[in-house]
Order: structure tokens, then sequence, then C-alpha cells
């Protein structure tokens, strides 16, 4: 199948205006014919579920949590980009855009990332307006900052929460739509499969997490707002329920997935203790305003900070080496995630990292303390300090932070085209769970931006002109496909149930885990990758031997739930590989070290390389096909990117 | 390592909703220090699995103390005996050696028992649709600077909105009332501007359905206050009640 996105002709400011008039309307009288479902209730399922109640259709919402509201983009803390240029500081549609496609190592499309910048300015209108309560200044206005190496200061943010705030407006939303009876809630539901009728997407099928009864339900379209896979990692910042069964069942019924590899790991996390962890915390990247990040100039002198034979907060100035700093002179501890990333690794590989693992380098604010004083640093960070000092035991204002890289967003995911439709009609993807507009890295509070964006102001328009199309007839709800995908699902779980091993499922999710970073993490190689996908396959045909599940599936069993995960990530880990071992460049937070510019940088390859990597599912073990959509850039120049 | 500890855990395990539960005793040698307490029972949890028993069932999610879905009893207190954070967020450091630790589900009519260690939480999303939003639809908000809101005001709103709607103030106040949760989102919405024109209307229905799902009354202990993992103060209480009895004593709305 060549893959169309149909990104719309003419100059890249007018694309989406002109798009939007050439869509078919639904009638208003019409529109209460149709059934969507929405799977997912963070930012881009909660914003499009209301967002489609409030233009009249009806819609089915479900999400695996006992509330909507807990979904993960909750967690999210810095903030969210908007060009209002409220800070008359030179932002505009424009530069936000630009910097989003260059953070991207040019990697996305102009087109969607265009219209992201676009549809920016309305997202914070509409948070405002739900009672989201951002941060303002004394005039009453709102404040923005620069974050994560951005050099205008468009980031709106509300304390260290963000996420939270802005996912209570859109669950506020929400709710105004249960009780007008436009939305039917459904929570404690995992969607276990997509049910097709002649390649249309028409329903799901779920389960209901307490009593385990397995439901068909359908709709005219399905919209698959589900998140990342960084939890095919074991360790990362996600949540842990955060899963890819979703994107995964939909992939497996004929959606590409796009860019699997593309994986971010964020550079500011609180460093692994033991084996016994079961999740990764993120310390926001504003963290890096004022922090400094360094290492021991020598492998001696870490060696024996690891050892307690001296303190960090002694080691004399000369002794440190501000590495990042040292490298990029014009954006020092600000340079994007990747790079930050990179360095720390590369520290720790020389042997020069600190901690009792010696796997962390040092975020320390003795210099911020001394110039703004420790009161103004506890205003800006205080509860950063004290979530910090929470986990570690440890006071940061008297001791640097230590901090190390982890796993934290997915830019890969289903493909979509310019209306996010995946390449199974009537299946949408929205959010993290899509690959569109971050390509091969994501800024900083682009992420909240992307998932409203989709979820309030491109699906109300787009989804429209689907259901216009196919028209309002009911769904056939007896149609035998429904029964058969049901069916495929028990199999499924009967399998799960009767895995009876010596090995929980968790100790396979956490040597999958290994493996991904080890090998498909921060640095691959070609040698690496092949040993990751055998390994990979070993792993999953001995998990469906010797894995064991307990119980049985007509009860509330969060071992069985736990098993259908890792299960489906155990065959992802699979494809990302694969997709790392085909992009032989190095571009964003992939990195191959075969590809690097004499000075260690991530080297791209724009003449083989630029395009989208779109894999086809062909059945159980067998290999994928690779269908490449060429990234056409007509409005920037695509240049290696610097921040020396 | 030297300093693990060896621990008792009770821990309340009741089958379903209909079965009767019971506390039941387990051990947990060699936890470290740096573990998290939902660690901790993640790593009973593996025994239990291993030895082909069914694990002990508990609601979390994010573990970094924001999503609100964690939520156990620990030694009669809602989220442990550290104040200010969630059960996820506390560390095994807080206990020592041969400590017994009791684990119990919330415990209130409000939020009846699932399984084990999770409850149902579902009353509070029924408090918040019945009129915890302001009606606006998507794609008619004015530009967002249009009205300056003072930033004292601003900053109250966001104190109020902090609330991760964990349920540790019904868990801890001896007549299960859910008043500062209410009072949480009533307060952040009757601060802002853009929460005036439903303001009465919205107290009104919000605690119509909070006496509906059988949450009890206030009587001012100020335990929620002391349990809440976000300290959200008890002042949300008084602000919602005073506007509940002007909304009385108006009618002015429906």
């Amino acid at each position: 199948m060549k893959l169309d996105a149909k990104i719309p002709q003419g100059p890249l400011a007018e694309k989406w205006s002109k798009h939007k008039f050439n869509l078919k309307l639904v009638n208003p009288a019409n529109k209460r014919k149709y059934t969507v479902i929405v799977v997912g209730t963070g930012l881009a399922g909660a914003s499009a579920a209301a967002s489609l109640a409030e233009l009249g259709y009806n819609v089915k919402a479900f999400c695996f949590q006992d509330s909507p509201r807990r979904a993960h983009s909750i967690a999210a803390q810095g903030g969210i980009n908007g060009a209002k240029n409220y800070q008359n500081d030179g932002d505009s549609v424009y530069r936000l855009f630009y910097d989003t496609i260059k953070g991207g190592d040019y990697r996305a499309r102009e087109g969607n990332v265009y219209r992201l910048a676009e549809v920016s300015v309305n997202i914070i209108d509409q948070c405002v307006a739900q009672g989201v309560p951002f941060a303002r200044e004394y005039g009453g206005l709102l404040d923005n900052r620069s974050f994560g190496g951005s050099q205008v200061s468009r980031t709106f943010y509300a304390r260290g929460q963000t996420g939270q705030q802005l996912l209570l407006g859109a669950y506020s939303s929400l709710n105004r739509q249960v009780n007008l009876g436009k939305v039917k809630m459904f929570t404690r539901h995992e969607m276990m499969d997509v049910v097709t009728i002649d390649g249309e997407a028409k329903g799901i099928v779920t389960r209901d997490l307490i009593s385990g009864a397995i439901e068909t339900h359908s709709a005219h379209a399905v919209l698959l707002c589900t998140g990342g896979y960084g939890n095919v990692f074991y360790l990362s910042t996600n949540a842990m329920g955060c899963n890819v069964t979703a994107a995964w069942k939909a992939h497996k019924r004929g959606a590409y997935f796009a860019n699997p590899c593309f994986t971010q790991i964020h550079p500011t996390c609180i460093p692994v203790t033991g084996e016994h962890q079961s999740k990764l915390t993120l310390m926001s990247e504003s963290l890096r305003n004022d922090g400094r990040v360094w290492a021991p100039k020598t492998k001696e002198l870490a060696e024996k900070i690891r050892k307690g034979e001296i303190k960090a907060a002694e080691l004399k100035d000369d002794d440190r080496d501000y590495f990042l700093e040292r490298k990029y002179p014009a954006f020092g501890n600000l340079v994007p995630r990747d790079v930050a990333s990179r360095n720390a690794k590369e520290i720790v590989d020389e042997g020069r990292g600190v901690g009792t693992s010696g796997i962390a380098v040092y975020l320390d604010f003795a210099e911020s303390i001394s110039r703004l004083g420790e009161d103004a640093v506890r205003a800006k960070y205080g509860n950063l300090f004290d979530m910090y000092q929470q986990i570690t035991d440890e006071n940061p204002y008297k001791q640097p932070m230590r901090i190390y890289p982890a796993v934290h967003y997915t830019m890969g995911g289903l493909w979509v085209d310019y209306n996010l439709q995946t390449t199974v009609k009537g299946l949408y993807c929205l959010g993290e769970a899509n690959f569109s507009e971050h390509g091969a890295n994501r800024l900083g509070a682009s992420a909240l931006m992307q998932g409203l964006a989709d979820g309030y102001f491109v699906i109300p328009y787009t989804l429209g002109d689907y259901l216009a199309t196919i028209g309002p007839k009911a769904i056939d709800a007896n149609h035998p496909a429904f029964e058969e995908t049901k069916k495929n699902v028990v199999d499924r779980i009967n399998r799960l149930i009767s895995l009876k091993g010596n090995k929980t499922v968790t100790e396979y999710h956490r040597e999958l885990g290994h493996i991904m970073w080890e090998y498909c993490g921060m640095a691959r190689t070609e040698e690496g990758l092949i040993k990751a996908k055998g390994l990979i396959s070993e792993l999953r045909k001995d998990f469906w031997k010797n894995a064991i599940v307990t119980g049985i599936n007509e009860e509330f069993n969060q071992n069985l739930e736990n098993a259908g995960r890792v299960a489906d990530f155990l065959e992802l880990g699979e494809l990302m590989v694969d997709d790392a071992l085909d992009r032989k460049e190095s571009c964003g937070g992939h990195f191959r070290l075969e590809s690097q510019t004499p000075e260690g940088e991530a080297l791209r390859d724009d003449d083989n390389y630029a395009y989208v990597a779109a894999w086809q599912y062909n059945g159980d073990n067998q290999p994928e096909s690779l269908h490449k959509e060429e990234l056409v850039f007509e409005n920037v120049k695509l240049t290696q990117r610097s921040y020396k | 390592m030297s300093n693990n500890m060896n621990l008792t855990l009770k821990v309340w395990r009741q089958k379903n909703a209909k079965a009767k539960g019971e506390l039941v005793s387990y051990q947990a040698d060699h936890v470290s220090p740096d573990m998290s307490f939902l660690e901790m029972l993640d790593v009973v949890n593996e025994g239990l699995i291993k030895k082909g028993d069914d694990p002990i069932h508990f609601d979390h999610d994010c573990r970094e103390g924001i999503c609100g879905s964690c939520s156990l009893h620990i030694n009669g207190r809602p989220h442990g005996p550290k104040q200010g954070i969630t059960t996820c967020q506390l560390h095994m450091r807080s206990f020592n050696d041969k400590d017994t630790i009791v684990i119990e589900p919330w415990r209130a009519e409000g939020f009846p028992v699932i399984k084990d260690l999770a409850t149902d939480r579902s009353a509070f999303d029924r408090i918040q649709v019945a009129g915890g939003f302001i009606s606006v639809n998507t794609g008619g908000a004015p530009d967002a600077n249009v009205i300056p809101i003072p930033k004292v005001v601003a900053d109250e709103a966001f104190n109020s909105a902090t609330c991760i709607g964990c349920g540790a103030c019904v868990a801890a106040c001896k007549n299960a009332s859910a008043m500062l949760f209410v009072s949480a989102k009533v307060s952040q919405l009757a601060l802002l501007p853009q929460g005036q024109p439903e303001r009465y209307r919205r107290v009104q229905a919000m605690v119509a359905q909070m006496d509906a799902e059988g949450f009890g009354s206030c009587t001012n202990t100020g335990a929620c206050e002391a349990e809440c993992p976000k300290e959200i103060s008890i002042t949300n209480i008084a602000r919602m009640n005073r506007d509940y009895f002007t909304a009385k004593l108006l009618n002015s709305e429906e």
C-alpha cells in the first residue's frame, strides 16, 4: 500500500484553513445518529471525547484506571507551549513550528507541525476558560517561562503540576458531557482488540477489569488515545499501567506502526537504587535553568566519591568537569534532552559516574544558591527538592543532586495521516500513541500541547469528514466479526491463564527492559541490535512456556492484566530493534554509534533516511514489511543541529 | 546490606466486594530502606505469585504522588505515618527492623472494597459529573489574557486545585465525610472569574450528589486536612459552606 499522508497542497500557513474548508461536514441533526469510541482519557482522549460530544456525537469513553482523571498525562510537570508571544520576545507560530521541526531533527512533517503550532494558541485560551489555574504575574496576566532549551519564553505552567491541571480541565469538560448524557464513561475497562468489518474499524472488545467480563462495543469510528510505550524498557518515568496493548492490537489489525525506535530519554531523573526499583522519577527539566551538570574530572576522584572518601560538595572547582558547559558553550546546561542524556552516559561509561552504583552525574545548585539565596531557589524549585529528598534521603540544598537519564516518552507510534487516521479506515490515533509531530526528539512542554491539539482542535474537524462519507446508518452489532474478535480475545486470555511455570511476569518484563536499555537505549550499534533481536525472541518463547499467571479471568486479577501487557511488549520490543537496525543514521534520540560527527554528535543521513518508517504486521513470527513515507521539506533547510 | 529490615505485615485480604475479609500475616524480609512502600509490597507479591498464590491487590499507577490511585491505610493512618505525601512516596526508611505494619483499605461507606486493598471511589467522579465544571465548549474561549486574575487569587485557586482525588480525607474522617474533596473543587472554580456564572448552581449540585453517595457530615475535626497528601486547607470547607448557604438564601439559581 502506498502511504498517503494527505497533507494539503499550498503555502504552509494556509494548509490547515484550506483543509478545514474542504472537509465534509455532518449535518447537526445527523450527528446524534453517530457513535464514536474513545479509548484512553488522558489529555488527548478526554479532550477529544468532550469536544466530539459537544458537537452532538454520542461518545463511549474507556479507561483502565478507576477514574478518567488518573491517566498518566497527570504526571507531566513542566508546562505547555503556546505561541502567544505574550512576552514580546520574538515568538510566533512560525518560530514554534521551526523549533519543533529542528528539535525533532527533521524527521517530522512540516504540515502537521505547523498546524500544531497554529492551534497552540487556542489551547491556552480553552484551558483558561475551563478554570485551569496557570501561573500569573502580579498584574494578573499569564506568566511564561523558557523551557527545554528554547530561546523564547512560551511555556505556560501551573507550578510543577501542569499536566494535572490541564487534565483536570479536560476531565471537567468530559464530566459535563457525561452529565448531559452525551458521553458514557467506562472506567476499569481495558481495550483488548479492535473489531474491523471489511477493513474498517467498527468497534472494540474490552475486558471489565473487576468482573473479567469480555464485552463488545460497536461504533462508527474508534479513536485510540492510549499513550506511549516507554514501559517496554521496564523502568521508565511512565506510570505502572502505561502499556502498548491497544496500539499493538490495532497494529495487528492493519494499522502501521511508525518509527518505533524513536524513544526519548530524559536527562534529569533520579538514579536507580536497586533491583526492587519499579519506576523512575523525573525531576523537571526546569531544574537545568539554574542547576549545573558536572562530574569529577578523573576516574580516581569519582571512585573516591563513590566510596564516600570525599563528599561532592567539597570537591574543588578545578576537579570538576562541567561537561555540558565545556562542550556546548552557547547552550550549556540547556542543550536538548537527547544531547544532555548522551553526554551523561559517556561520563558514566568513562568510569566518572557518581553515587554508590556509579551510574549518575551531578546537578548542582550551589552556585545558584550563593547567587540568588536559598529562599529564592526554594521558591522556584521547593517541591522538586522536597521530592528528591523524600526519595533519596539527601538534602539537595547541601549536596548536589544525583541524576541519570531515564526513558520518558516515545515519539514513535501508530502511523497516521494529516487527519489522524491510521492505515485502517475509521481507526484514528491521537496524542503520544501516534507517531506524528515530534520527529526523532520531542521538545520540552510539547507533549501536552500535542495531546490537546489533537483532541480539541484537530479531530473534531477531521473525523466529521469520515463520518459524513460513511453515513449515519447504524452499525450491525450482530455482525460475526464481533463474536470472532471476542473469541480471539478469550482464547488468548485462556492461554495466559494456563501458564503455570516458574518465572513471574515481572521477571520477564525486567529482563526485556535490560535488553532494550542495553542495546536499544541511548546508543545503538548494528551488532548490539542483532544480538538484542535474538535475545527478545528467546525471551518471548520462554514467556509462553514458563511464565506464571495466577487466578482466573472472572475476577479482579492484576497479575493477568500485567501478563497481557508484557506479552505485547515482548512483541513490540523486537519491532523497535528492527526499526533501529533499518535506520543506519543517527537522528535525535536515535543514536547509532556508527553514524556520528567527528565531535561525537548525531550524524543524520538525509539522502537516505529522510523518511517515516511505517511497519506493517504480517502475522505471528513473520518479519514485518517496511513502508517509507518520504518527508518533504519545502520551508525549512535541513541543517546539522549544533548547540555549540 | 546490614541495614535491611525484617518486617511483619498484617494485610486486609478480601476476595471480592461480597466476601468477608480478614487480616492475614505475611513476613517481609530483607527489606531495603531505599524501597518505596509499594515496592516492598511488590516484593511480597512476587513471592506469593511464585507460590501460585493470589497477590495482594492494591490500586497504584504513577508512583510519584500525583495520580491519586494509591490509597492504603497504614498503621491506622491514610498514606502512612508521614505528612504531605501519598503511599507511593513513602519509603521504608520510615520504619524500623522488626516492626509490625497493619495495612488496610480505605474504610468508608462511600468507598466499598472491591478486592483486598482496592476500593471503589467512583462516587468522587459522580460528584464531579454533577457540577464540577465550567460550561464552555471547545472553540468558544476568548483570549487567555482578556481577564486579568490577581496573582493571590490565582494562587489560592491553584492551592485548591492540587487535590488528587485519592480519598484520604474521607478515610481519615470519623464521619467519612467528603467535604474537603468537594469543597476543594467548589473553591477552585468559585475563586476564579470564569467560574462565577455557575457558582451557586454548582455548589448545590455537587453537595446534593455528595449527600446521595452516603458520605457523612462534617463536624470540623480537621482530620482530613491533617492527612491530605496535598495539604489542602479546611478553609475550603468554610468557603463551600458560605457559598452553599448563600445559594440557599438567595435561591438565585434553580
